[in-house]
């Protein structure tokens, strides 16, 4: 690890402060995914700004027709909160599914959906939901956020503070995690709210994650995996390396799109 | 040796003795071990997998702040700093001895791995060595490297040592070749496989870690280091690297958290700390992090192999064949040569009556981490061979995959294989039998048709093992081309006070030998388990001894202290004759008494002990006093561990993804001290196995890099990829050795891959599946065969 120097504000509006006089400098949330690339040495940040103290970013609520979790909350809190397991159990199963005890302790929804690793599971939940992506300086559309591996429509110096979910009546995520590193090999999370049908799909994609339009057409029809028995997707565009072939992923999106729908009927 | 009613004693599920600290993070490993003054060592390591070096330039990374000294290979070369070796010649089929090229320490001239070291930062902290190894400038001529050993000796492929012709190391060969061609040509029926054996990491828990102090007054140097035999490293490290006289150089091994073999091997950081240490007089701590530890441990396996067998119409086994094509990767490490020779190609007649084998082995470099013995060295190897060959055998005779394995089984002892084991106690029935009862093998059907009924296809895989451990007869691996003797030695001191400290020359890194050494002499001596302590792994305190590797500590290391407490007692009963006033032959000792027999005259062990030690009862002219012997034990036999193993297995259809409902081990491993920790070690054995099978395999690119090169895409076996174990035991002594024990450490890993592999291909109803068999693996397996297929 390099040297850097290490600030703990307590108001967002000091963290975007500090962000704005250190312009190489990084947000630290749990670190669970800035710290190990800075000990092996392959991030360099001059400044970490940590969040850890700042007021107001952690939680979960029900406003209206909405859960909405400050980007602070910690995996394993969003995953234990009772108010989500009962307004929307298909959302808090996701973060249970990611890493072990000591990361779901350390890790936050925030940095999470910065980060945008395409192996990540928060980032089907937010597509797969309609979240709305909620900032210092604006509300971002989870449709626009997601904008590549590792990159999204964040802004030198923008933090986020919220994330907004619409209640799904049914949703639900399913995750086939990669042998090594737990993460989702390719995860699916589909949900129906009124007319609005989404099959949103992590870690197959060379793109980062994506929704896949032609199972949601099917399913309008009917939300069940009957509606999309015998369809699959392209194998072009999605990622090959030596734990799936382009093939096998394309076929874990069919595979796990019907017990995801599966789970959510149930 | 009788079972014992005690609670310590041999047959005792005794609670391991160095748990508590160990649980407790007590334990004093290498890099707790700190010393006054003490620099850090930081390499700087080849981020090509081969190229020639035209510069090194140090002088920018000198001056950063905190550094000692920066260090590259020339200077290695000018101090006359010997090369690492490989200790066991091989001769090829046409006589001529092994080709082994030069491995320098640091590489000055060429590197032919990721991850060679080319110069070293001594620095005052690990940061500050960090930051300056990044300035150390290395101008590299890049060249083509060659990763798969079967493409290594093709005409044209890149020549990795200048010395070595079609990076050829030797082309060996055992059995004869015209029977068991003759066997072939009159075969009724032939099976044949080709396989590979995938290249895997150690990854023990505790990373390599090496401390070297250099002392200017006496000219002494200590390392501190992670070692499975301290006494082999220090006599290597001081005969063949010069680094030091043997009496000179003091090698300790002291808590050591796993080594699966590798840490037998003397490696290029130990060297480099122990001469950076003269070099800038203080001591030199290098500690591996994973990552490094991925690029530099010794990896094991990578075999590709093409294997035939031959029977007749009954399903009798006529003949073996075999040619493998083994990995040794950049350079050959201290007993590669053997790994894939006569730790393998000697088990190929597996627990079968075989008349006739023939094995060819041509042993290649390629641009990868150095391949050495890693947990059953040779025999896993062996093992999926014969079994696999077996299953598949079965299968398209359409004969049941365990009758057929009955018809061939060797039933009288002893049985002299073609390939030079004579093997001396076994019941492979028995083990078969009560495996397939504890197992429930026969209500197999109605469980698959069950498993069916929920998308899952369920299989059960045979794995009938045998393994030769012991090891070993010195005279006889010394024929073979071993350097050393395998014996193993031990030292017996009883205090005055009666309590007892043994000296071995076994290491133990999670075997447990504080507990099961103890076990043993407290049977013996009649003495409190807990008055018993076991000291190792220093080579100032103990005497010269072998090791611990290839299930070895209990057959070879125990029967050296029993040799001793042989001794022990002989003398004991002299001093209790002068005690008892009565003649050395009258004396009887049993449970810590020395009693004259027919009379109730007696002394207690503590009693002896004591006047050992005060010689009050004897005159210097009629006994010598103390109490302390030692022995030297060279077993006569290698031992051979065998069973049966039965896995289980459902696999989904809709993703190939394998799930093991069922494992049954049933082993003999002859004599049992400690059952748990047998148990433990039949545990931790199959979880290594059933790794290699499903999940593990370390991947080069054609570039060279290593794509496995972390725990995030090296798939590690983890305690909910596995079952729950059903473990029995089978017992026939070994004749061998003074306890009948045979050794247990390796068998789970030497039998786990073929009964997972078996499991498999029975339940999609393919022939043949490479390991890893990952989920895709077997998905894109599932799309080929005549299994039912997902919607
Ligand atoms: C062993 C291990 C296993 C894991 N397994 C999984 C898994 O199965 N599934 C999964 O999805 N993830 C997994 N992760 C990743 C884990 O969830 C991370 O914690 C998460 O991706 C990042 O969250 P963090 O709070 O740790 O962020 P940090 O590491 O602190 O930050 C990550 C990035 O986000 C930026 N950032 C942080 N907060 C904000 C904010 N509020 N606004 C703007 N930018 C911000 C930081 O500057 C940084 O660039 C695993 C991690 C580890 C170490």
């Amino acid at each position: 690890m390099y040297n850097f120097t290490f600030h703990r504000p307590t108001t967002v509006r000091q963290a975007a402060g500090l962000l704005a006089r250190n312009p190489d400098g990084k947000l630290l949330a749990g670190g669970h995914s800035l710290l190990p690339v800075m000990k092996q040495r392959l991030a360099q940040p001059s400044a970490l700004v940590d969040l850890s103290l700042v007021e107001g970013m952690t939680g979960v609520e029900l406003k209206g027709r909405s859960v909405v979790i400050g980007a602070m909350t910690r995996h394993a809190d969003v995953a234990n909160s009772q108010v989500l397991k009962d307004a929307m159990p298909g959302l808090a199963a996701v973060p249970g599914s990611i890493g072990d005890p000591q990361v779901r302790n350390r890790g936050t929804i925030g940095g999470s959906i910065a980060n945008n690793d395409p192996n990540a599971d928060y980032p089907a939940a937010c597509l797969g939901l309609g979240a709305t992506i909620i900032t210092n300086k604006r509300r971002i559309a989870a449709d626009d956020f997601f904008t590549g591996m590792f990159s999204t429509a964040l802004e030198d110096g923008e933090i986020i503070t919220k994330i907004s979910f619409p209640i799904a009546k049914k949703c639900a995520y399913e995750k086939f995690k990669h042998p090594a590193s737990g993460f989702a090999l390719v995860g699916v999370f589909v949900s129906k709210r009124g007319p609005d049908i989404r099959v949103a799909v992590t870690g197959a994609g060379s793109n980062g994650v994506f929704r896949v339009k032609s199972f949601e057409e099917a399913l309008k029809k009917r939300f069940a995996a009957k509606s999309i028995e015998g369809m699959t997707i392209p194998a072009n565009g999605m990622n090959s390396d030596i734990h799936a072939s382009p093939e096998y992923r394309a076929h874990l999106v069919a595979v796990l799109a019907r017990r995801a729908l599966a789970k959510a009927n149930a | 040796m009788t079972a014992t009613t005690s609670a310590t004693g041999i047959g005792a599920p005794v609670r391991r003795k160095e748990d508590f600290r160990f649980i407790t993070g007590q334990g004093q490993y290498t890099d707790d071990v700190t010393r006054p003054g003490e620099t850090k060592a930081v390499f700087v390591r080849s981020p090509h997998a081969h190229a020639n070096i035209k510069s090194i330039d140090v002088s920018a990374a000198r001056k950063m702040p905190g550094v000692v000294d920066v260090l590259t290979g020339a200077q290695l070369a000018t101090d006359k700093i010997g090369n690492l070796i490989c200790g066991w010649m091989i001769h090829s089929k046409d006589g001529s001895p092994m080709k082994m090229s030069a491995h320098p320490a640091l590489a000055s001239t060429k590197v032919n791995c990721v991850g060679d070291a080319v110069a070293v930062v001594i620095a005052e902290t690990i940061a500050q060595g960090k930051d300056a190894a990044e300035k150390v400038v290395v101008d590299y001529e890049v060249l083509t490297a060659v990763v798969d050993p079967a493409k290594a000796q093709a005409k044209g492929a890149p020549q990795i040592h200048p010395d070595i012709v079609n990076n050829t190391i030797y082309q060996w060969h055992l059995g004869e070749k015209k029977d068991v061609d003759a066997a072939f040509a009159a075969a009724k029926h032939v099976t044949k496989l080709d396989i590979v054996n995938n290249r895997l990491v150690p990854n023990a828990m505790e990373p390599r870690a090496a401390l070297a102090d250099y002392d200017v007054g006496t000219e002494n140097l200590t390392l501190w280091n992670t070692s499975q035999n301290p006494h082999v490293a220090r006599l290597v490290i001081s005969a063949f690297i010069g680094m030091a006289p043997e009496h000179k150089l003091r090698v300790i091994a002291p808590d050591v958290g796993g080594g699966f073999g590798s840490k037998i091997f003397i490696y290029p950081e130990e060297v480099v700390c122990l001469w950076a240490s003269r070099k800038v007089k203080r001591p030199v701590k290098w500690t591996s992090d994973r990552s490094e530890a991925f690029l530099t441990d010794a990896h094991g396996r990578d075999h590709v192999t093409h294997a035939e067998l031959a029977l007749d119409a009954n399903g009798k086994i006529l003949a073996l064949r075999a040619k493998t094509i083994a990995n040794l990767g950049a350079y050959m490490s201290t007993f590669s040569s053997s790994v894939p020779t006569y730790l393998y190609a000697t088990l190929l007649s597996g627990q079968y009556n075989i008349p006739s084998i023939y094995c060819e082995v041509d042993a290649v470099y390629t641009n990868t981490a150095p391949v050495d013995a890693y947990r059953g060295a040779g025999r896993p190897e062996a093992t999926f061979v014969v079994e696999r060959l077996v299953e598949v055998a079965a299968r398209q005779m359409a004969i049941d995959p365990a009758d057929l394995r009955r018809r061939n089984f060797i039933t009288a002892f002893p049985h002299q294989t073609p390939v030079i084991m004579a093997y001396d106690a076994g019941d492979y029935n028995a083990s078969l039998k009560k495996a397939m009862d504890l197992a429930d093998v026969k209500g197999f059907a109605k469980r698959k048709r069950e498993a069916a009924r929920h998308g899952k296809l369920r299989g059960l895989g045979y794995s009938t093992y045998i393994e030769a451990c012991g090891i070993a007869p010195s005279q006889a691996v010394g024929s073979l081309g071993a350097g050393v003797g395998l014996w193993e030695s031990a030292e017996v001191r009883v205090n005055p006070t009666g309590s007892v400290e043994v000296l071995t020359g076994s290491h133990a890194h999670g075997q447990g030998h504080e507990t099961t050494f103890a076990q043993l002499v407290s049977e013996r001596l009649g003495i409190p388990f807990e008055n018993v302590s076991i000291v190792h792994g220093d080579t100032d305190k103990v005497q010269f001894g072998m090791g611990t590797y290839g299930s070895r500590s209990g057959a070879v290391g125990m029967s050296a202290i029993v040799k001793a407490l042989d001794k022990i007692e002989i003398k004991a009963k002299k001093v209790a004759a002068f005690m008892l006033e009565a003649a050395e032959g009258d004396i009887e000792f049993k449970d810590g008494k020395f009693t004259v027999a027919g009379t109730d005259k007696s002394a207690g062990f503590g009693d002896v002990a004591l006047n050992a030690y005060i010689a009050h009862k004897f005159t210097g002219a009629e006994l010598e006093p103390g109490l302390k012997e030692t022995s030297f034990y060279d077993p006569t036999n290698f031992t051979f561990p065998a069973g049966c193993h039965i896995c289980e297995l459902d696999v989904d259809i809709e993703t190939g993804k394998v799930d093991i409902v069922n494992w049954t081990a049933v082993d003999d491993f002859g004599t049992i001290i400690n059952p748990m920790i047998v148990e433990g070690q039949v545990h931790g054995g199959i979880a290594q196995g059933v790794g290699q099978a499903l999940m593990e395999g370390a991947y080069y690119d054609a570039a060279g890099q290593l794509v496995t090169g972390s725990m995030m895409d090296y798939t590690m076996p983890r305690a909910h990829d596995l079952p729950s174990f059903h473990v029995g035991l089978t017992m026939t002594k070994s004749p061998s050795n003074p306890l009948g024990m045979k050794g247990c450490g390796e068998a789970g890993a030497i039998a786990a891959p073929a009964a997972v592999i078996n499991a498999i291909t029975d339940a999609i109803g393919t022939e043949n599946i490479a390991m890893p068999a990952t989920a895709n693996a077997v998905w894109a397996a599932l799309q080929k065969s005549q299994a039912p297929k997902a919607a």
